[in-house]
């Protein structure tokens, strides 16, 4: 039985269905994590200030850490582990280990989650705070460095891995054919 | 973190009736805010009831030719929506400039409004706060205050209000609408917040148990320009200093309309009246922006470590109007 301050929810994580009771105040990046398995999603600070727990919840980049699991009920949830096509490694995985994007890979799920929703935010035409114009008449930007150093300015690297990631990135948007 | 109930609503009336229910309830938006502080300890509600499954999403035209944010909508489709970008552009700067992608995408309209401030006091419990326990005394008063408050604060209080995109609002005269059991009701923004006084816990004038339901933009003539500009200790992902939302009106170098609001600086939005009275009918000039700017800036009463956010004031005034009137001769 369950009762006011716990409830039974089902979690779409990945592909996969998963019925389970929560306690309230469990985050889903916790339940993700110990309840799921998923170890991708790291906490950080726990707090919305690091990224390093960013997954996608509908398709758009969300941090986990303040997200209750019992809010992201019936939603769609997809964490690092269900970005790559089985032991294929995606073409932005493949570009963070080519160009050294990372050094303890902590923030590195997180980055890479982050990126690939911006890139979709960025192909939806979303402008961005360092975007001159934001008329919907003007020309959405061209995804430069100046731009993608914005639109990822959530996810922090204590490393300092920044231009690599920003080149991996920038990499990910020209095969797309969206940046300059 | 205190246990809670949670109950997600799909009606208002519903949403209504059980926050009316008694305990200690609060209505949950993105969580972005409530969810921290509940971390933290600062919040500890009994109950929460989760509004985004209302029927309070989405962006549309008023009757009167203005537009109406739903409650629920995200920060990120505010800031998306083409005809803000195109009516209202500084409001879409103003989400733009504030917090990440990710809390964009799960913040709502009425969430941001309804944030707590930053003050480092106020989300520690184990410090004096009158804001988070009332008669405990202000811890920033005669502390760490470097960013707080220079005008309008109270020796209750010198705390700023967080928000980039209230002030944004601030400068376009919004209203935000509400819903209570007695029925519905509108604050207009300049009314919403209310003046920090001896009791800075009591922060709007919504009636209890309210749930906002949207945020309505009065029209605006196509000939209103504005910008949202932002300084901040970082490039990107910080709180303001200070910031300014503003928007002109030029006709053959006269001034029709101006609207000035600035964050950073007070218990809320800061509508810089004094200096719109002295810019009003007058014709664009650099001058004159600054002598408005430093009329307004005569109340400010700067804290021991904050006097540098009177010159940051002045001259983000200055600039912003600066650049709205060169971009109107274009
Ligand atoms: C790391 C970090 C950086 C940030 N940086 C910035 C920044 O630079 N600029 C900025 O402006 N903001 C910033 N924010 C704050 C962010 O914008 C707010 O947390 C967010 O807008 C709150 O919206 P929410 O929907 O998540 O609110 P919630 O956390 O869900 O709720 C906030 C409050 O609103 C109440 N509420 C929610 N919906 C309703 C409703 N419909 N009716 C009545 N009450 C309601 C809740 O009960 C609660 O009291 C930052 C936040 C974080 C964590
Ligand atoms: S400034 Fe306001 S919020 Fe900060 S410690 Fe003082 S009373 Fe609390
Ligand atoms: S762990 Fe979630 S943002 Fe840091
Ligand atoms: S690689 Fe170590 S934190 Fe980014």
């Amino acid at each position: 039985m369950v009762d006011d301050m716990h409830s039974e929810i089902t979690l779409f994580v990945n592909g996969k269905t998963t019925s389970l009771e929560v306690d309230n105040r469990r985050t889903l990046l916790d339940a993700v994590r110990e309840d799921l398995g998923y170890t991708g999603p790291k906490k950080g600070c726990d707090h919305g200030q690091c990224g390093a727990c960013t997954v996608m919840l509908n398709g758009r980049r969300i941090v986990s850490c303040l997200t209750l699991a019992v809010a992201a009920q019936d939603a769609e949830i997809v964490t690092i582990e269900g970005i790559a096509e089985g032991d294929a490694l995606a073409p932005l995985q493949e570009a963070f280990v080519r160009l050294d994007s990372y050094q303890c890979g902590f923030c590195t799920p997180g980055q890479i989650c982050s990126a690939l929703a911006m890139l979709s935010e960025h192909a939806e035409g979303w402008p961005s705070a360092v975007t001159a114009d934001v008329s919907p008449d003007a020309p959405t930007p061209e995804l430069d460095a100046a731009e993608v150093r914005e639109r990822l300015s959530g996810n922090l690297c204590r490393c300092g891995a920044y231009p690599s990631i920003v080149r991996a990135t920038l990499e990910m948007a020209a095969r797309k054919g969206i940046s300059s | 973190m205190k246990e809670f109930a949670y109950r997600r609503a799909t009606d208002v009336d519903e949403a209504l009736r059980l926050a009316a229910a008694g305990g200690d309830t609060r209505f949950l938006g993105g969580g972005t805010n409530l969810v921290d502080l509940m971390k933290n300890g600062v919040e500890a509600p009994e109950r929460l009831i989760d509004v985004r499954f209302l029927p309070l999403g989405g962006i549309s035209e008023t009757s009167g030719g203005g537009m109406l944010l739903g409650a629920t909508t995200t920060n990120s489709d505010i800031a998306a929506h083409p005809d803000i970008r195109r009516r209202y552009p500084a409001l879409s700067q103003a989400i733009l400039a504030g917090a990440s992608g990710q809390l964009r995408n799960m913040a709502t309209a009425a969430g941001n409004l309804l944030q707590r401030t930053r003050c480092g006091y106020f989300a520690d419990p184990s410090e004096p706060c009158n804001r988070r326990a009332p008669g405990s005394g202000c811890g920033a008063l005669a502390g760490e205050h470097h960013n707080h408050a220079i005008l309008d604060w109270s020796p209750s209080c010198v705390a700023t209000h967080p928000s980039d995109m209230a002030v944004a609002l601030a400068a376009f005269d919004a209203h935000v609408r509400y819903q209570t059991m007695e029925g519905a009701g509108a604050l207009p923004l300049s009314r919403f917040y209310l003046p920090v006084g001896d009791s800075p816990h009591e922060e709007t004038a919504l009636p209890g148990h309210a749930l906002i339901t949207g945020i309505a933009l009065p029209s605006v003539t196509p000939t209103l320009r504005s910008r949202y500009r932002k300084v901040r200790e970082r490039a990107s992902y910080a709180f303001a200093t200070v910031s300014v939302a503003a928007a002109l009106e030029v006709l053959e170098g006269r001034i029709l309309d101006v609207r000035i609001a600035l964050g950073g600086v007070a218990s809320q939005p800061w509508r810089a009246r004094v200096a719109e009275d002295m810019v009003r009918d007058a014709a664009a000039d650099a001058e004159l922006f600054r002598a408005a700017a430093d009329a307004e800036l005569s109340a400010a009463r700067p804290l021991r470590d904050n006097a540098y956010k009177v010159t940051l004031a002045r001259n983000l005034i200055t600039t912003v109007l600066t650049e709205l009137a060169a971009s109107e001769r274009l």
